[in-house]
């Protein structure tokens, strides 16, 4: 297939939140990795939806729903091939977090104290709450990755590190939400497969920039957020390879996910109905499959490409400040900046590019045990997305330095 | 509203400029004495989330009024946590329950500092203070 031409303008132009100004400047948005903006053809969808689609899926016979049933099922065939993986493979949640709860959940009848599982200090609170609490339900041990002083992973030590622990479950993300590190999966998923482990993969910041191939990848599970991949908020994917996934015990019980009930026991259907209760977000589903419609547009190569030319460009200009200090690995990046300005608060940096309309994140990113294995209280977060352009760049740079010069 | 108060965020009210406004604040953050590592406790802890504010309310009986002590860790907060021991430092209870700090922030043009979206505990710190003064009237 030729190169299409990548044209930022007319991408910017599809996202009318961009379009704004705060505090009397143009928006600058750099929080994508929290969130990102909505195209238009989103919009459009869920709009349709409640305009002239809205019925209840799986359900009725009439037009209506037969009409959003099918909607709702072609979202998830387009959610199974941006993945590469089957339909019936897919569960829809409320986000990353409840998917990784619900295999969480699902695992605990077969999970007692001779089992281990391994996570990473890179991970996201998402990644670690659920798995403590795991443990401590079934006395499984709890074990982390050894992770380099630089928020970087040695994959010989830490593939090391998987044959010699054996675990039972290996979760690790995609790509760090507060650094943008991506993590060499393929050697710890090949040293957890030797072994037997299953594996989760946490792709809620990889899932858009990197368009993983699951299969390939060959994970056991992966979980992703529709609203960090232009789609609406309130829809999450699991997705689980269907024999591991069918194998989890249910999450949450009630209509629609059962097969007969009687009154003292029920049977439930296969995955992935049995995870699947209740009156589903259908709207976001529908919206989200926009969503995918307009990545493939675009083409992940293109964004990938481009993502990582802005991401450059931005490196050069803010390692010229002096008294910066970046924080990310700048060679494997999905376009996430965090850095601080010498010993300056996150907090009033962030508060003061906002008052020239640029839109960062200051804290700790939801990820405290890496920012105590970094030896940081927080950092600031420029986090870039494709239609981010140049100029976004160089308003972000100048108002940083104006900021800075704010605070003598 | 007390003659400190009117001294303390009389240049905040002339700024025009917000960056005027920001510096304004934080100059006034650097007048506050830093308050000893050992007082910053987590007890002391302002439930906040981006940063750390330690606050002591006590209560002068001698006096009949509200000492407040503070420290942040950040410029901003600390300078907007050194607007509201100006207004309400030194106060009977009766005073500090008659003075909305949401009123006097708005009047400054710093109510956007409340919202509940900023996370820096200023609320926190208000109510805190309105919790003690209500409390030694009843």
């Amino acid at each position: 297939m030729p190169a299409l031409e990548f044209d930022i303008n007319k991408i910017k132009n599809d996202f009318p939140t961009l379009k704004q100004s705060i505090n009397d400047n143009p928006l600058v948005y750099l929080d994508s990795a929290a969130t990102t903006q909505k195209p238009q053809s989103v919009i459009d969808a869920i709009n349709e939806f409640y305009t002239s689609q809205n019925a209840n899926v799986h359900r009725g016979r009439h037009t209506l729903s037969e009409h959003a049933t099918t909607l709702y099922e072609q979202a998830r065939d387009k959610t199974a091939d941006y993945f590469n993986v089957l339909s019936k493979e897919i569960v829809w949640t409320k986000g990353a977090t409840e998917a990784i709860n619900l295999v969480g959940n699902g695992l605990r009848s077969r999970f007692n104290k001779d089992d281990t599982i391994i996570i990473s200090a890179l991970e996201h609170h998402a990644n670690i709450v659920p798995w403590q609490v795991l443990s401590q339900q079934t006395g499984a041990k709890l074990i982390a990755l050894p992770v380099n002083d630089d928020g970087t992973l040695n994959i010989k030590q830490c593939s090391d590190f998987i044959k010699q622990n054996k675990p039972s479950l290996l979760t690790i993300t995609q790509a760090s939400n507060a650094l943008g590190n991506i993590t060499n999966l393929e050697p710890l998923i090949k040293a957890a497969k030797e072994i037997n482990s299953l594996v989760l993969i946490d792709g809620a910041q990889g899932a858009m920039h990197l368009k993983p191939d699951l299969r390939e990848l060959n994970c056991d599970f992966y979980v992703c957020s529709s609203h960090k991949m232009l789609g609406p908020t309130g829809l999450g994917v699991l997705y689980g390879r269907y024999e591991a996934l069918n194998a989890l015990d249910v999450y949450q019980t009630g209509g629609e996910m059962i097969d007969k009930v009687y009154l003292t026991h029920s049977t439930y259907r296969p995955a992935p109905a049995k995870f699947e209760t209740g009156t589903p977000n259908i709207a976001g589903v529908l919206g989200f499959s926009a969503a995918l419609d307009y990545l493939d547009t675009l083409h992940s190569s293109n964004i990938q490409q481009y993502e990582n030319d802005l991401f450059t460009y931005a490196v050069e200009k803010l390692v010229s400040i002096d008294g910066i200090t970046i924080y990310s690995n700048l060679s494997n990046n999905i376009g996430t900046l965090s850095f601080n300005f010498k010993d300056e608060h996150p907090y009033d940096l962030a508060t003061l590019l906002d008052g020239y309309g640029i839109a960062v994140r200051a804290g700790h990113h939801c990820a405290q045990p890496l920012m105590t294995h970094l030896g940081l209280n927080g950092t600031l977060r420029a986090s870039f997305c494709f239609y981010n352009t140049h100029k976004d760049v160089d308003i972000f740079i100048n108002s940083l330095k104006e900021c800075i010069d704010l605070l003598d | 509203m007390t003659n400190t108060f009117k001294k303390v965020t009389e240049s905040i009210d002339k700024a025009s400029a917000w960056q005027q406004k920001y510096r304004e604040i934080m100059l006034l953050g650097k007048t506050l004495p830093v308050l000893p590592d050992v007082l910053k406790t987590d007890d002391a802890l302002v439930p906040g989330c981006e940063s750390k504010v330690w606050m002591f309310v006590e209560f002068d009986l001698k006096e009949n009024t509200l000492v407040v002590i503070g420290d942040s860790d950040t410029r901003i907060v600390k300078g907007l946590l050194a607007i509201i021991l100006a207004l309400y430092n030194g106060l009977t209870p009766e005073q500090v329950v008659n003075i909305d700090a949401y009123e006097e922030f708005d009047k400054l043009g710093l109510i956007s500092h409340l919202s509940a979206s900023r996370g820096n505990g200023i609320k926190a710190m208000v109510d805190k203070i309105q919790t003690m003064a209500q409390h030694k009237i009843s």
